[in-house]
């Protein structure tokens, strides 16, 4: 029953790749200029070298078979030349990706732990003191732009304490190997996941909250006080669990948001992810390997949504129920 | 009137109504209170704050006045804010229409589009458009409300599903009415108000892009803005960090009385609906 589900949603996430492709070819040939252009730029050369460039390059030809060109690359992994680098963009991306897949599943970690520790703690007294102060508080905390609490915490713990390094993934050419080279990587890591996690520490506190909230309300929670359960019982085993069910989901649909926010927070950390390539990609206006990172930030959210959907088909046995039943 | 007092009762919406007319009353009397250009030189450069009351904030790395700049960065962020919101909520609110009240292939279609937008990431695809287009106001607004229209669309379908088969649109369509003036005369405002209660959210997202997109140097670069005045500061960071952290405080507290507000309009109007 969960293979249904899942063929399901493999068709469909097919049929939004396809948009999204069309969308990044569209906005690829929106840009001023294409690849002879910059590669002309790099290199020089006369007019009679252009046409013939563009005419090797199947530049000359329609709209409709450029777009048929660029599905056919894609559909063998080629994500075409990037010309700043003088490499296969899909190498570029590929060489990136790890740096940024660690920051973004450690800050994840993080907000979805503490958020929703934080947000059981809120709500198993709701109206509390204690949970009015955490709910401004993490208003708050979700006003912040993640860019600036960055610098905030390099101006705290990077100039003034000098307790963590201000930017970078690791100390260069120091030679670390296995587990000091990981000590190393995670000590750099501390500032720009804390950053990048942070705020959506926020999300997940108030979602866990005010789903705690909703489950307070149904019968079984008095049932179970009327069975004499302890409160302590009652809200870990009964209601934070009904409540966390939805947080699942947001994990998946928060997956796209981090991403966006890992560019600026791995410009200010000077983290070397696909985010900072993005930016030295706009810097540089080198779009199709803008475009590049697009379609793999797109890929990745799509997987990453497929498997939050078999984790829940597992921990909500409802899903998967309700599916076949249909 | 008696929805006003009720929304004042409540302490996080006077904070939220405080702010924003602060705010307000910042972008208002920026060129009154400092005309001219606020990029412009206006005395040494690196001033400390609280050194010398004509320049109250100090000055940047180029000497130009702080104080200004943050007054005319607040007319930028409230601009864009709003009118990157306004357009969102427009897309959505039609996409969602359209989606829901035709149902079958054009449902399908819309609603894959939709997936598609959400799919890849906001903050990437306003960078994308913004660098293939060139960075102007109009540009950046446009970029933040592509990313920013799903979350209305989807909303305004759910509504829009379950009015579509109320009696007065069945009533509508006997008396002759087309299907779209169905759809955009009776369906659409009877669809709004779940969709407006995003709103507060939606402008504090816009206004937070559009700091990051000009904190990234993709800001209109006629313009002053606090995303912009972050960056110049981070050069500066190690000496003279209230630089950075002045105008990001400013952010965080137009940011915060947006939500705060939302969240007292929110309250009231739940408050009404249990009351009727």
């Amino acid at each position: 029953m969960t293979l249904v589900l899942l063929r399901r949603r493999l068709v469909g996430s097919i049929f939004v790749l396809l948009i999204v492709v069309i969308g990044t070819f569209l906005l690829l040939e929106a840009a001023p200029g294409d690849a002879v252009d910059a590669y002309i730029v790099s290199t020089g050369g006369d007019a009679g070298m252009i046409e013939l460039l563009r005419h090797r390059w199947g530049l000359d030809q329609s709209e409709l078979t450029r777009l048929a060109n660029y599905l056919w690359a894609l559909l063998h992994l080629d994500l075409g030349q990037s010309v700043t680098f003088s490499r296969p963009i899909r190498d570029v991306i590929l060489e990136r990706l790890p740096t940024t897949l660690i920051l973004m599943v450690s800050a994840t970690a993080l907000s979805f732990g503490l958020g929703s520790t934080l947000g059981i703690y809120a709500g198993a007294r709701p109206g509390s003191l204690r949970d009015r102060f955490l709910s401004v508080a993490s208003l708050a905390l979700y006003a912040v732009p993640g860019f600036w609490l960055g610098l905030v915490l390099i101006v705290i713990f990077a100039v003034d304490l000098r307790w963590l390094p201000i930017g970078g993934v690791e100390t260069l050419a120091s030679d670390k190997t296995g587990l000091d080279r990981a000590a190393d990587i995670a000590i750099h890591l501390v500032l720009p996941v804390s950053a990048l996690g942070f705020i959506y520490l926020a999300l997940y506190l108030r979602m866990m909250r005010a789903g705690m909230a909703e489950v307070w309300r149904q019968d079984f929670v008095l049932a179970s006080r009327a069975r004499g359960l302890s409160r302590r019982r009652i809200v870990l085993a009964h209601v934070a669990r009904n409540a966390l069910l939805p947080l699942v989901t947001m994990l998946g649909l928060q997956s796209a948001q981090m991403l966006g926010g890992s560019v600026v927070i791995e410009s200010v950390f000077a983290v070397p992810g696909l985010g900072r390539l993005a930016q030295e990609a706009v810097a540089a206006r080198d779009t199709p390997l803008l475009l590049g990172i697009i379609l793999t930030s797109a890929v990745l959210v799509i997987l990453i949504n497929l498997l939050v959907d078999i984790a829940y088909a597992f921990l909500d046995p409802r899903v998967g129920a309700s599916e076949a039943g249909a | 009137m008696r929805r006003l007092r009720r929304f004042l009762r409540t302490p996080e919406a006077v904070a939220g109504t405080i702010l924003l007319t602060v705010l307000f009353a910042m972008a208002l009397s920026a060129s009154l209170l400092f005309p001219g250009d606020p990029q412009a030189i206006a005395g040494p450069a690196l001033l400390p704050p609280f050194q010398d009351w004509s320049l109250p904030l100090g000055t940047d790395r180029l000497g130009r006045d702080v104080l200004a700049e943050l007054f005319h960065g607040a007319r930028t962020s409230l601009a864009v804010g709003l009118a990157a919101a306004a357009a969102a909520l427009v897309i959505g609110a039609v996409v969602g229409t359209l989606a829901g009240f035709a149902g079958g292939l054009v449902d399908e279609v819309l609603m894959r589009i939709t997936d598609a937008f959400q799919t890849v990431p906001g903050f990437l695809l306003a960078l994308a458009f913004v660098s293939v287009v060139g960075p102007s106001l109009g540009v950046v607004v446009v970029a933040i409300a592509l990313g920013t229209w799903t979350g209305p669309a989807r909303i305004a379908r759910a509504e829009v599903l379950s009015i579509r088969e109320r009696d007065y649109v069945a009533g509508a369509r006997v008396i002759g009415m087309r299907p779209l003036e169905i759809a955009f005369r009776e369906v659409l405002p009877n669809a709004l108000p779940p969709v407006l209660a995003m709103s507060s959210v939606i402008v504090a997202a816009a206004i937070l892009t559009e700091a990051a997109l000009s904190f990234l140097g993709l800001g209109d670069p006629n313009r002053v803005t606090w995303g912009g005045m972050i960056a110049e500061g981070r050069a500066v960071l190690r000496t003279a960090p209230f630089l950075s952290i002045v105008p990001g405080i400013a952010l965080v507290l137009t940011v915060l009385g947006v939500y705060l507000a939302g969240e007292g309009i929110v309250e009231t109007t739940a408050v009404r609906r249990g009351l009727s």
